[in-house]
């Protein structure tokens, strides 16, 4: 039973330290000993950082809050994947039995021209928020919203649309994207509302607004790696991708 | 028109026009595999459908003209866009794996130069004849250059293996990321995108490099 | 300090009606006029913000994690309650207030709470029309699932993930107002202090995450949307960074705090595995639908679960309670897992635990049936404990859930101090002493979208606040206040981590101010909490500087003021002689159950700030119950 398991594990972790945005940054080696395979992953950063405290060195930062797997505060590249090697496994869900004792482990910030790194492995995603304010919503002032029931949708469109909307906006396919693309967030945010009765007014402006703010953030463009659909630890599907094209090819044909 | 100018602006809009002309690409790699597999019947109907072809006269231009176009449409689409999107990542990873990107996605570029490079040998060779290793090149016997020019010449029928081999892999990504960059999907022929692309991608590039081979080993008439 | 709950007369049905008629406006031109900051972006603090900047106010809005999509209130799995009758099993409003007043064992007022259940039917309708993907009959009409606490069917969800939908409906519409300019978002920025000018909210200090820059914000008011404060027990089902700092803070500037030791103990949760535990993983209530809760009956039987026969085990809430079995609330399940393993006989490592044992229902029903009711919780469970669920009974261990206490409000949702408006959780509430599932989204919502932006209004139109700037005194004095606070922290560069403490803390507040409680235990309690904190200021060791993002200083400033908080949650139980709800006297009960005592203690505690050093004072707002009964709840 590897829940009651007494035994340890040594491990070398190397990261990314970086003391502020534009520094000069580097990989430092740690060891970490009395490393529990019940811990989860940033629980064992939690003991390092406590022990660097503790000697008078700077802890590695790391964003995080309800270490769940929902919030999508969590972002690292652990051992060259993002959120580590687990699939459908956010960092902070991620345990240490997935590492073996004696295990060199590499943590890296996510890498993107638009995700600049405020520290160690702190980014700045608020070109995410960015490319929601540009039409990632539905425009439904309060108050002036019908009766719930008064538009049957469709369970099989209502449950698509459900899919999409798990994204937990973590930038773990812009991290995974060889282009550094954030196409699969656009996407499944469009999709999400593309899908609904609701959306469809707002369906094809939208497609453009959010995509044209994407190139402004200095995103790559998409050219179908398929990365960033393994890296998701909310199995997005790269069907939300085409969908977002068809949208966004439509939108341009149309609109004049 | 300015639409088109914004269009094209856009990342997407360059990778629409990228699969577009792609997709038209093999449209014409499709025929050309087609017409120059006659050689294994007898060169001679490789020759004559050459011959006919000519006949067009004006229009055979329009058309080669079209082709230019939409390769070199392909072409700076494809430059521009590589060049964005590895700037988009300026400061790389000392180790990414890559989980679940084919070699056909991850060859695309490498592979799109070195198609390149055959293009332009490939003109060089079988189209005006200016480099003809071992033999001479006579305009219109088509049959006959493509049987001459494989013959004894190794390192030809390597670099055209090469380049039937960067083929394949081109088209075996650059097929179904077409659909998906058009915006061509329903849940029930997803996976159907994935085999019409190998089909294509058996057939053409298949069909091709069946040639220098073939060639070379004595298996077209002579 | 006087209290007036501004409860409108007449009769309960009409009450808000006729509110909203008497409540002054301002007109569409002035709104533009008013600057008003709003801390917190989660489902209360998102919904004001955006229906506030849709009203062409000023808008400020300020988060700590880096999105404001990020807030809590994403973690909320099970649903949303509304009394829309949908499944025509005879919900009403007045049956979801009934229900919500009950399951509170009689500590809200009836006045909100009836609101609450009125205004929850708007909430599914604006939800839906910003896109919210709730589940759907193959009819394409909305589902419904039960929870506890009710016999009908109300709760609406988004598989398990309802909070994370309806926050980024929320987001989405707050996103919204930002691009249209109404609304300044301000992400990873933390509120330090609350700024009171001639005795109204004015204006709020923070510290600015990334670069450590404490700066003011002046406003014509406060809205304080920041969330509960069950971190003060440290490990509890809260994210990390959930905090009693903006609440504690305007607390001391005179907003008085309501019912602070009424907690909510939620039954189901992974247990605990080692020192090195950050936080506890709540796993839905619905298991207990089709999981049987035990424990060996031998003290100290340490056979693995298969090899202990049906005869010796305990199945203890089946034999306790025999009506309700497994579905007991959640209060009195937790309180029987304890004491079952009080008694040596809890499972696991460390003995504190209790096998969920799906055993019978997977041969009743079949694996399939079970995978397809709660495959994602076995994979969640799999994923954090490598135990596979279908083989080995879960284990399970109750952990602090949900604050149900926070600053009190009157029925405007204005704190004790004029302009200051407190939303969602960080409100004492409409929950009473116990809240019932799916109720806090529904309350978080209602206080954003449907009520604030009413009272706000009155409150303008008829303060009329004049403008101010951030050159006052009182502004630079509390800038001042909030860095010299900084530096007295990094300044003690002592021995042990910030997190050290508070480990520390929350196990002093889990013994003697938990799930079971006692007079003795909380003066104990009482008098470590202070000893602790003076080694706190003595001995901590924070590190870094000011002037960079150091998330050891803001654990520091957050653990500095759950250290001063817990000892107002302890008097507070202290005071309160009875057990009712989530508060559970040990000397208060009658064959094993929580006796209420509805004589001397129908009442709101409302606390109020007299000084560092000085104890605080206690204001009681009694509560009338004139539409519903009080009774005794029982579930034998
Ligand atoms: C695991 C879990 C499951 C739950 N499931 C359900 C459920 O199924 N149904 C239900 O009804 N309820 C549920 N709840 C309860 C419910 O989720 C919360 O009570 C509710 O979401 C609180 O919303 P809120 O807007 O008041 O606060 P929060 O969502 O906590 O938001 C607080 C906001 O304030 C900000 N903030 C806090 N402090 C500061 C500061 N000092 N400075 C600046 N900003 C600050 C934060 O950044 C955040 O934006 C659940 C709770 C948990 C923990
Ligand atoms: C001659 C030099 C060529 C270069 C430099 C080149 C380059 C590229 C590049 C870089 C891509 C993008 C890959 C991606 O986005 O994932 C691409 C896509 C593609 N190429 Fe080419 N290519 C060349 C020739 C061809 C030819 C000859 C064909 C046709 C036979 C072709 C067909 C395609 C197709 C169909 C795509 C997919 C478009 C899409 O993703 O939607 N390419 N090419
Ligand atoms: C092994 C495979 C191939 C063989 C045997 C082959 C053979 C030929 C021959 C014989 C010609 C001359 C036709 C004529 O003059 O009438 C020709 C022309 C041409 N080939 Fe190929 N080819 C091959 C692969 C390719 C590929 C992969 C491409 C493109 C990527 C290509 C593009 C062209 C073009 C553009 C012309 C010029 C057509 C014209 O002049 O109108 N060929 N090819
Ligand atoms: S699509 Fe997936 S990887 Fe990308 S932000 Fe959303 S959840 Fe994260
Ligand atoms: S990995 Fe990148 S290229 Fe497209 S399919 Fe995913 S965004
Ligand atoms: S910390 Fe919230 S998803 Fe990882």
């Amino acid at each position: 039973m590897a829940g009651s398991s007494t035994t340890t594990m040594t491990i070398t972790l190397k990261a990314w330290r970086q003391a502020r945005p534009g520094a000069e940054g580097r990989m430092e080696r740690y060891a970490v000993a009395d490393v529990s395979p019940d811990m989860s992953f940033l629980e064992m950063l939690d003991v390092l950082n406590e022990r660097l405290i503790e000697e008078g060195r700077d802890p590695i930062a790391f964003d995080h809050d309800c270490r769940e797997g929902i919030c999508g505060m969590c972002s690292m590249v652990i051992n060259g994947r993002p959120h580590g090697p687990n699939p459908a496994t956010t960092a902070c869900q991620l345990h240490m039995r997935s590492f073996r004792d004696g295990d060199t482990i590499t943590v890296e910030p996510w890498r993107a021209n638009a995700f600049p790194v405020v520290r160690d492995l702190v980014v700045d995603r608020s070109a995410l928020d960015r490319i929601i304010q540009a039409g990632g919503f539905i425009g439904a002032a309060t108050g002036s919203a019908p009766d719930a029931n008064a538009i049957q949708i469709p369970k099989e469109s209502s449950d698509r649309a459900m899919d999409a909307a798990e994204c937990i906006g973590c930038g773990a396919c812009v991290a995974a994207c060889p282009n550094a693309s954030a196409m699969l967030f656009t996407a499944a945010k469009a999709t999400h509302l593309g899908l609904l009765p609701q959306g469809q007014p707002e369906r094809y402006r939208r497609a453009l607004a959010m995509v044209g703010q994407m190139d402004i953030e200095g995103f790559g463009g998409c050219t179908n790696f398929g990365e960033c659909e393994a890296a998701c630890p909310k199995e997005i599907s790269v069907e939300t991708i085409a969908q977002l094209n068809r949208d966004f090819l439509k939108a341009t044909l149309s609109a004049r | 028109m300015g639409w088109i100018a914004d269009f094209y602006r856009s990342l997407i809009g360059k990778k629409v026009m990228m699969a577009a002309s792609g997709i038209l690409l093999v449209g014409f790699l499709l025929s050309h595999m087609a017409s120059n597999v006659l050689v294994f019947k007898d060169p001679e109907s490789l020759t004559h459908y050459g011959e006919w072809l000519r006949s067009f006269g004006p229009l055979l231009w329009v058309a080669r003209i079209g082709l230019l176009g939409l390769a070199v449409l392909h072409i700076v689409a494809a430059i521009q866009l590589t060049r964005i999107n590895q700037q988009a990542r300026p400061v790389g990873y000392q180790r990414l794996r890559a989980e679940s990107s084919t070699w056909g996605a991850r060859s695309m570029r490498i592979g799109g130069v070195i198609l390149l490079a055959f293009i332009v040998f490939h003109l060089l060779h079988f189209t005006t004849g200016t480099i003809f290793p071992g033999a001479e090149f006579e305009p219109g016997e088509v049959g006959r250059n493509v049987l001459v020019g494989f013959s004894g010449q190794p390192l030809v029928v390597a670099f055209y293996v090469v380049a039937m081999v960067a083929l394949g892999l081109h088209l075996s990504h650059g097929v179904w990321s077409f659909f998906q960059t058009m915006g061509l999907n329903h849940p029930h022929w997803n996976r159907a995108r994935r085999v019409i692309a190998w089909v294509l991608t058996i057939a053409i590039a298949g069909g091709l490099l069946a040639i220098p081979i073939g060639v070379a080993a004595g298996l077209a008439g002579r | 300090m006087h209290l007036d709950s501004k409860i409108p007369g007449g009769p309960l049905a009409e009450m808000w009606d006729r509110h909203k008629f008497e409540l002054k406006l301002v007109n569409p031109a002035n709104k533009r006029k008013f600057e008003i900051i709003v801390v917190g972006s989660g489902l209360a603090g998102a919904s004001a913000a955006a229906t506030l900047g849709e009203l062409g106010y000023r808008v400020k809005c300020f988060c700590f994690q880096d999105s404001p999509r990020r807030a809590h209130s994403i973690a909320a799995q099970g649903g949303i309650n509304a009394a829309k009758n949908y499944q025509n099993d005879g919900d009403s409003v007045f049956r979801l207030f009934y229900d919500t007043v009950k399951g509170g064992d009689f500590r809200s007022r009836e006045a909100n709470v009836y609101r609450l259940a009125q205004v929850s039917v708007n909430i599914i309708d604006q939800c839906v029309a910003q896109g919210v993907p709730f589940a759907r009959e193959y009819g394409g009409l909305l589902a419904n699932r039960s929870f506890g606490g009710a016999q009908v069917s109300r709760t609406f969800y988004a598989r398990g993930q309802t909070g994370q939908q309806l926050l980024l409906g929320a987001y989405s519409a707050l996103e919204r107002q930002i691009a249209a300019g109404t609304v300044q978002m301000f992400p990873r920025t933390e509120m330090l202090d609350v700024v009171v000018v001639d005795g109204q909210a004015r204006g709020i200090v923070t510290r600015d995450l990334v670069t450590g820059e404490i700066a003011s914000h002046a406003g014509h008011s406060v809205i304080l949307a920041t969330g509960g404060y069950g971190n003060v027990f440290y490990l509890s089902t809260n994210a990390k960074g959930c905090n009693v700092t903006a609440t504690w803070r305007a607390h001391k500037k005179g907003a008085a705090f309501g019912n602070p030791c009424f907690t909510q103990i939620h039954p189901t949760c992974i247990p605990v595995s080692g020192d090195y535990q950050s936080k506890l993983t709540l796993m839905s209530e619905s298991l207990r639908n089709d999981g049987r809760v035990w424990v060996p009956k031998r003290e100290g039987d340490k056979r693995p679960p298969g090899q202990i026969p049906e005869a010796e085990r305990d199945y203890f809430l089946e034999r306790k309670y025999p009506s309700f079995g497994n579905l007991a609330p959640r209060d009195i399940a937790s309180r029987s897992a304890k004491e079952v393993c009080d008694e040596g006989r809890g499972v696991g490592p460390g003995g504190l635990g209790v096998y969920l044992d799906f055993a019978a229902a997977i041969q009743r029903l079949g694996k399939d049936l079970i995978a397809e009711r709660y495959g994602n919780l076995f994979e969640m469970y799999e994923r954090i404990t490598a135990e596979n669920p279908y083989e080995v009974p879960m284990r399970i261990y109750p952990a602090v859930h949900y604050t149900m206490g926070g600053l009190w409000v009157d029925y405007n949702l204005m704190s004790s101090v004029p302009g200051l408006h407190v939303l969602g959780e960080a409100n004492f509430s409409d929950h009473g002493a116990n809240r019932l599932g799916a109720s806090a989204l529904m309350q978080g919502l209602a206080d954003g979208y449907f009520v604030i932006p009413y009272t706000l209004g009155d409150y303008l139109a008829t303060a009329k606040p004049a403008p101010v700037n951030v050159d006052r005194p009182e502004f630079t004095e509390a800038v001042a206040a909030a860095r010299a606070q900084v530096q007295r922290l990094l300044a003690v560069n002592g021995t042990r981590t910030v997190d050290s403490f508070h480990r520390e803390l929350g196990r002093i507040m889990w013994d003697y101010c938990g799930m079971a409680r006692t007079a003795a235990g909380l003066r104990t309690a009482l008098e470590k909490i202070p000893v602790l904190r003076a080694e706190f200021w003595r001995d901590v060791k924070v590190g870094g500087s000011g002037e960079e993002l150091n998330q050891s200083l803001e654990k520091a400033g957050r653990v500095a003021d759950f250290m001063e908080f817990a000892e107002l949650m302890c008097l507070d139980a202290l005071a309160r002689e009875e057990s009712c709800g989530g508060h559970f006297r040990e000397e208060y009960q009658e064959d094993g159950e929580a006796k209420r005592n509805d004589a001397e203690f129908a009442y709101v505690a409302a606390w109020e700030y007299t000084g560092d050093t000085a104890a605080p004072r206690l204001h009681k707002e009694m509560l009338a119950f004139e539409n519903v009964h009080l009774a005794t709840r029982s579930y034998k």
